[in-house]
C-alpha cells in the first residue's frame, strides 16, 4: 500500500501537492487570524477559513489521489464536506449565542440589545 | 394505497438521501449493499417520525443547483477577502459589527439552509434568530457597507431559498 503512491503520475502529484499546500496555508492563515483579532466575535470568523475552503482543498486532493490510484471515482470525501457544512453552524451558533448572552448579562455596550424587549431599555436620565 | 405508502415511507427524500450516503460509504452498488442500505434507511426514516419534525417541501432542483454554484463562488471570494484582512499588517480601517436583517423567509428548512450558507462563507457569522419578528442577527467582519450585505443575504440567497422551500 505504501509503495502504491509511487505509481501516482507526476501531474496528479503536482496538483494534489498544490491543493494540499493551499488548504494547509488557508488553515494557517485562519489560525493567525485567531491570534491577531481582538474581540470574540472577530475571532470566531478566522478559523472558518480552515473549515471551508481549507478543508475543501484538502478533500479535493484526497479525491484526486485516490481516484487516480484506483482508476475509479472515489467520492467518500463528498460526505465529509456535506457533514461539515451541516454541523459547523451548530457549534458556531452555540458559541456566538453563549458569548452574546454573557455580554448582554454583563451590560456590555458592544452588543445590540435583544430585539423582543424594546421596553427593557435603561430609563432616560431624569432632568 | 396512499395511506400505506405514507406510513411505510414518511420521508421519501430523507430515505433516498440516507441510502445514497450508505452506498457512497460502501462505494458499491452490489445488490446486498443496496438491500441492507434500503432496510437501514427505511428504519432510520421511520424513527424520525417520533421526533415530530416540522413539515416542509423542496422544489425546483435547478434553482438549488444555481444556488449551490453561487454559494461556491461566494465561499471562494470571502475566503480570499478574509485572508487579506488577516494578513494586512495594520488591520487597516476595518469596521466589524453586528447587523440585523429582517427576513421574509419563514420555512424552517430554508432558514437552516441559510444558516449553513452564512456559516460556510467566512466573514459572516449567524448570531441569533428572532422568531417573533423574523429577523436574524449577524456579525460581519468587514462591515463597510451595510446595504451591500443586506442585498447579498436577501437578494442572492433569500429569494432563491423562498423559491425552493416555500
Amino acid at each position: 500500500m505504501n509503495n502504491h503512491l509511487a505509481d501516482l503520475p507526476a501531474w496528479a502529484a503536482a496538483i494534489a501537492a498544490l491543493l494540499l499546500l493551499a488548504g494547509a496555508g488557508l488553515t494557517l492563515i485562519g489560525t493567525v487570524g485567531l491570534l491577531r483579532f481582538g474581540s470574540f466575535y472577530q475571532r470566531v470568523h478566522a478559523p472558518t477559513l480552515g473549515s471551508t475552503l481549507g478543508i475543501g482543498c484538502i478533500l479535493l486532493a484526497s479525491m484526486l489521489v485516490f481516484s487516480v490510484l484506483e482508476s475509479r471515482a472515489i467520492l467518500h470525501e463528498l460526505l465529509i464536506t456535506a457533514l461539515m457544512v451541516v454541523t459547523t453552524p451548530i457549534t458556531l451558533m452555540l458559541l456566538a449565542r453563549a458569548a452574546l448572552y454573557r455580554d448582554r448579562s454583563e451590560g456590555s455596550d458592544e452588543v445590540p440589545p435583544p430585539p423582543s424587549s424594546p421596553d427593557a431599555r435603561p430609563p432616560e436620565p431624569a432632568e | 394505497m396512499r395511506g400505506l405508502m405514507r406510513r411505510l415511507l414518511p420521508y421519501p427524500l430523507m430515505t433516498a438521501t440516507l441510502l445514497a450516503v450508505w452506498l457512497l460509504l460502501n462505494e458499491s452498488v452490489a445488490p446486498g449493499t443496496v438491500i441492507l442500505g434500503g432496510v437501514l434507511s427505511l428504519a432510520a426514516a421511520a424513527t424520525l417520525g417520533v421526533l415530530d419534525l416540522p413539515g416542509g417541501r423542496f422544489r425546483r432542483p435547478a434553482v438549488a443547483l444555481s444556488l449551490l454554484g453561487l454559494v461556491l463562488v461566494d465561499i471562494l471570494r470571502s475566503n480570499w477577502a478574509v485572508a487579506k484582512i488577516i494578513l494586512r499588517p495594520d488591520g487597516g480601517g476595518r469596521v466589524s459589527g453586528f447587523l440585523r436583517i429582517p427576513l421574509d423567509l419563514r420555512a424552517p428548512y430554508g432558514l437552516a439552509t441559510l444558516a449553513c450558507i452564512v456559516t460556510a462563507t467566512p466573514g459572516t457569522v449567524w448570531v441569533a434568530y428572532d422568531r417573533r419578528r423574523n429577523t436574524i442577527l449577524l456579525h460581519i467582519l468587514d462591515l463597510v457597507d451595510e446595504q451591500e450585505w443586506i442585498d447579498t443575504i436577501k437578494g442572492r440567497y433569500e429569494t432563491r431559498l423562498m423559491e425552493l422551500f416555500e
